[in-house]
């Protein structure tokens, strides 16, 4: 099963590479330095795909316009304790407890901490 | 519609996917800033408009184009609430002023009539061509209207709606809804799988039956079925016995439910069972992909675009991404909540795969509510992870309303559907 996944991720691989023609091996500090002049901040992309999916019912980065709970300007141990917990069903929900059981714990410390540094970046 | 790459099938996508690249690279010609990428995007929906968003989002470097049509697009989710009379039009349009102004995406009203996957191009019916380091396509679904005899896009644009693309549709079906005469019935002819929103047409029949115990108490629902079950089955059925007994009626395939013809001069459908007829009749016909998708040569002999599950990228034509109700998602649902999902894991990927870099394993979610009355609403969840079967639900995650939930969840989750609601319109569009 892991190697079924390697080889859907090295299609990516290839195809990337070919995209980016001969700098297919710039290292990763040179790619830190051009992003940080284009302002983009390297997150952790893992964390990134599992947050983005929170949106679609929280709001865009955890900002709330409706009924449903937001967490923007949370600390990332705040969020860590709430999913355990809906997880783990020791805190009430209609839907929580459903979609926190589809995360391990350790994907679930990867979301609280995209949040967590997202709020902080913003706060500068 | 489980997909499985074989050995051969892989080595396959990767020769293809180096390939199609590289002629990317020095087959097409670049936009105005050599080194600036471009991706455009075509759909307006819950998967375009959520891709084009966060392409801009994760990586402002990236210029992108969406190719839409219309100027407000109307959501399928929440116009069932409009025939029941819960909300109007104008609450489920939504326009693309923010995209351009606060994200800066090149918003084209205009419908792509041709893709050229070779020179990575995108021809418009207003006569322009889009160039592309990478395509997303996300047009949702087309009906195959050839397969209910007597049925045709005039008689849905006429007198059988099928109300499943938002907008003229959900107007022409309300408005027959108000102009009905009491004791006549609402006829509701759900396809077969897959189709879009797999609990749509039953929310409908819920939410037409609480328009009529109102207005028109002589008149019931009757839904003709394709099928034997349908999505969130146990729980409808408890919920139209307590709010709707004996408004509504559903009649499985095999029990006279399918469709075989219909006879739009005397408002009639044909069953094995003899004729059935309405005074509102919603045929809701068989789909696949969206236009586009089918004319780019996209789709397979399922009528549904096969893709790589990690980049949605066609395993077709490598270089066009296809996200939303058009592609084969595995175990995900054709919804709209689903194709945003996926609108912002191809995003992530195709920014990666802009910068040289490897995309991550997808995550992704899917939440439905169904209102079946303005209190009483009901939910499925799933939370999907990739594995060799390709997109497949985690097991001990997600699932349905409990069956003994009591009045006060039923009527939190009624709230937490407008909840949703206002939210993935702002994160998708706002």
């Amino acid at each position: 099963m892991v190697k079924k996944i390697t080889s859907w991720l090295s299609v990516g691989l290839i195809s990337a590479a070919a995209l980016s023609g001969c700098n297919t091996q710039k290292s990763e500090t040179q790619d830190s330095a051009q992003q940080s002049e284009a302002e983009i901040v390297e997150v952790d992309p893992r964390g990134e795909i599992l947050a983005l999916s929170c949106a679609s019912c929280h709001g865009t980065d955890g900002e709330s316009v409706g009924i449903k709970p937001g967490f923007y300007g949370k600390p990332a141990a705040y969020l860590k304790t709430a999913l355990i917990e809906f997880k783990n069903d020791e805190r009430y929900s209609t839907v929580m407890g459903r979609h926190a059981k589809g995360y391990t714990d350790e994907e679930i410390d990867l979301i609280a901490e995209y949040f967590g540094g997202l709020n902080q970046q913003n706060s500068k | 519609m489980s997909q499985k790459f074989t050995r051969r099938g892989f080595n396959k996508l990767v020769i293809a996917g180096a390939a199609g690249s590289t002629l990317g690279v020095f087959g097409s010609a670049k936009p105005l800033f050599a080194s600036q990428k471009h991706v455009v995007v075509i759909g307006g929906g819950f998967g375009g408009a959520s891709t084009a968003k966060y392409i801009r989002k994760l990586d402002p470097s990236v210029s992108v184009t969406l190719v839409e049509p219309a100027m407000t697009f109307y959501t399928c989710p929440f116009s069932n609430w409009v025939m029941g009379g819960l909300k109007e039009m104008k609450d489920i349009g939504h326009t693309y002023d923010v995209l351009q102004s606060k994200y800066g995406i090149e918003v084209v009203h205009d419908e792509a009539v041709e893709i050229d996957a070779t020179n990575h191009s995108v021809k418009l019916k207003g006569g322009n061509e889009l160039k592309y380091d990478r395509l997303v396509v996300s047009p949702g679904i087309d009906f195959n209207y050839d397969a209910i005899e007597g049925y045709s896009e005039e008689v849905a644009n006429t007198s059988m709606p099928h109300a499943y693309k938002a907008g003229p549709q959900t107007e022409l079906l309300t408005k027959q809804l108000q102009e009905m005469a009491d004791g006549d019935n609402v006829l509701i002819c759900p396809p077969g799988n897959p189709f879009r929103c797999p609990p749509g047409p039953y929310e409908r029949a819920s939410l037409i039956a609480h328009y009529l115990k109102k207005h028109k108490p002589k008149s019931k629902v009757i839904i003709l079925d394709a099928k034997e079950k349908f999505s969130k089955q146990g729980l409808f059925t408890k919920g139209w016995e307590k709010l709707y007994r004996g408004i509504i009626e559903w009649r499985a395939g095999s029990a006279g439910g399918k469709v075989m013809s219909v006879d739009p001069a005397t408002m009639t459908v044909q069953t094995p069972l003899g004729p059935v007829k309405g005074g509102v009749v919603n045929v809701i016909p068989p789909q696949r992909a969206g236009k586009i998708a089918f004319n780019a040569g996209l789709t397979n002999e399922t009528g549904w675009c096969p893709v790589n599950p990690i980049t949605f990228e066609s395993t077709i034509h490598p270089g066009i991404h296809v996200i939303g109700d058009s592609c084969i998602a595995g175990a995900m649902p054709k919804s709209g909540f689903a194709a945003s999902s996926q609108g912002k894991v191809t995003a992530a990927s195709i920014v990666r795969l802009l910068q040289g870099k490897v995309p991550a394993s997808p995550s992704l979610v899917n939440t439905c509510y169904s209102l079946v009355g303005p209190g009483y609403g009901i939910s499925v969840a799933a939370v999907y992870k990739l594995t060799s079967d390709g997109i497949v639900s985690i097991k001990g995650a997600g699932g349905l309303t409990p069956m003994d939930a009591d009045d006060d969840q039923l009527s939190e989750e009624a709230t937490y559907a407008r909840g949703w609601y206002n939210n993935i319109a702002q994160d998708i569009w706002g």
